[in-house]
């Protein structure tokens, strides 16, 4: 039996670890909500009653959509290594572990965005169209300007999801404070590490989800909604 | 100004619309009523350019926009203002944004934008309540921000869709002002959809009856009250028949309609004192449409020369509607 690692030691670690995670979370969310928001709008235009329905266009979106998000993320994580080498030049590593990341959630993405998007009042979208507006300004001032709080909240339960599915990083040695509960932690019996990890993770996710709720009620209008 | 031509329009078989043919006059208001079912909100889908009809054609200055595709019918619809049935308005939003709206997407620059929105914040009378966001404001207020909006982009037609269907009887005065205020001061040509005969009644020149897709009376109201047999009579003018009457006490039973001031005023003693009958007003009364009094009352006359005095009446501009008693062929 070793003595405990010391705190300090603890800490370091928890800080490499936190700045791995956040890189991989966070570049992977940019891209996620740079494709899987359009992703959504189209799924969400392409849709019944949607403002370009078009039936054939939507079933095969929605099919690769679902595909993409019943696909567990550790098969993607191995799947994808040769996508990965070809994007990110290697295959091991943060960085290589943001490529499988960004697909695995851009559908996530697509699928929450689109069932907020489906929430704006069909009478308030008309009325848009009315006005003459192109469906460009329709998307952006109505679409998403009208479910701009829901959609910051759905990036924030992406970050959470995401930060989730980083902790299988250590696979392909992405590090991150997942990787550091499992191998530092669990696998080498060092239980400072392990609940260290744990309770710093609770900590993280909510400081990250109090940002987004609040992020997503700075940016809402109706403050005084009279039900 | 707009006409409607014919217009066809079925879903799944079933025929919503069946060649409905109407015309509104320039800076006139036109309602179209009829229960529900009889395709009003299909026919306003149409004019509002969301549903394409079936066949048929519909004109603005002449121009058929039914037909329209892309950028062209982006400007039609720009043509047609829309008050659109519900709640409409952009709730992240505030009213002076909502009103900005059609303008945003006629590509108005800015400082011409802010001052349109100030003009027309004025017209619907809430310039207090421009950086007020819509859940900050009553039903009513919703709604003429939403006619505002309709306006913004100088249309020529404005088409409201069951302007006061979710309003207390109070506040849909204030958004059918607002409407009669936008014809008188723009000189828009308006089209509302309604199945509530109050609104025909305080704003409407002419009206359109609809019924199971097809326009069953269609005419200048006040040319429609004074025919009996019409539905419109029927649904505005006061009901005669309230009090059952001994008929018997009169040589004369008969309904009349009168219209406008003189009328209603002064024609009844008139025809009392020239031909020497007793004239009792047993039934009816008095409404207002729009700012015309129009009386239907049950008349029963007693003299002598009874039938010359509804003749005189009827001569006199009186629709003497119906002799219950006494000779056929006095009604005119």
């Amino acid at each position: 039996m070793r003595s405990a690692t010391p705190w300090s030691d603890v800490l370091s670690y928890l800080v490499e670890a936190t700045g791995e995670t956040l890189y991989m979370v966070g570049v992977s969310t940019v891209i996620a909500t740079a494709f899987g928001v359009p992703l959504g709008v189209w799924l969400q235009l392409t849709a019944k009653g949607g403002l370009r329905p078009n039936p054939a266009v939507h079933r095969v979106l929605g099919f690769i959509t679902d595909l993409g998000r019943s696909m567990p993320f550790i098969v993607l994580l191995v799947a994808l290594t040769s996508v990965t080498r070809l994007i990110v030049g290697g295959s091991i590593g943060s960085t290589a572990v943001i490529v499988p990341l960004a697909v695995g959630a851009i559908p996530f993405v697509g699928r929450l965005v689109q069932n907020i998007l489906s929430e704006v009042h069909v009478t308030v979208v008309e009325a848009a169209v009315t006005t003459g507006a192109s469906t460009l300004r329709i998307v952006r001032s109505v679409l998403i300007r009208e479910s701009l709080p829901a959609l910051i909240n759905a990036i924030g339960v992406t970050v959470i999801a995401l930060i989730g599915y980083s902790a299988m990083a250590g696979v392909i040695g992405g590090g991150g404070l997942g990787d550091l509960a499992i191998r530092e932690g669990y696998q080498r019996f060092n239980d400072r590490i392990l609940w260290s990890t744990v309770a710093w993770l609770a900590v993280l996710t909510t400081l990250i989800q109090l940002g987004f709720t609040r992020a997503a009620r700075a940016s809402d209008r109706r403050r005084h909604a009279s039900v | 100004m707009i006409t409607v031509e014919n217009l066809t329009k079925s879903f799944q078989g079933v025929n919503a619309l069946n060649g409905v043919t109407l015309d509104v006059e320039a800076g006139t208001v036109l309602g179209v009523v009829g229960p529900s079912g009889a395709g009003k909100s299909t026919l306003a889908r149409c004019v509002a350019l969301l549903e394409r009809p079936d066949s048929g054609a519909i004109r603005v200055d002449g121009t058929d926009i039914t037909a329209l595709d892309g950028s062209a019918l982006r400007a039609a619809r720009r043509q047609i203002g829309v008050v659109p049935q519900g709640d409409s308005l952009l709730r992240q939003r505030t009213a002076a944004g909502n009103i900005a709206l059609p303008l945003e997407s006629a590509g108005v620059p800015g400082p011409q934008r802010r001052s349109r929105v100030g003009e027309l914040l004025d017209l619907v009378g809430l310039t207090d309540k421009a950086g007020a966001y819509p859940d900050q404001l009553s039903g009513g207020q919703r709604q003429r921000i939403a006619v505002a909006r309709a306006l913004a982009a100088n249309p020529s037609v404005l088409l409201a869709d069951e302007p006061t269907s979710a309003l207390d009887p109070e506040t849909t005065g204030s958004v059918l002002t607002v409407l009669d205020r936008a014809r008188a001061e723009l000189g828009v040509t308006v089209l509302v959809v309604t199945h509530d005969m109050g609104v025909v009644r305080k704003i409407c020149d002419d009206v359109a009856v609809l019924e199971q897709g097809r326009v069953v009376e269609h005419g200048k109201v006040l040319d429609l009250v004074s025919d009996a047999a019409s539905r419109t009579s029927g649904a505005l003018l006061p009901a005669v028949d309230l009090n059952p009457i001994n008929e018997s006490s009169y040589d004369r039973v008969a309904d009349v309609v009168l219209v406008g001031f003189a009328a209603v005023g002064a024609l009844l003693p008139e025809a009392s004192h020239r031909f020497g009958v007793e004239l009792n007003i047993v039934g009816g009364g008095l409404t207002r449409l729009g700012e015309t009094p129009v009386a239907r009352f049950r008349l029963g006359l007693n003299g002598e020369r009874s039938d010359s005095a509804l003749e005189w009446i009827s001569e006199a501009g009186g629709a003497v509607q119906r002799s219950l008693k006494g000779p056929q062929g006095v009604a005119a």
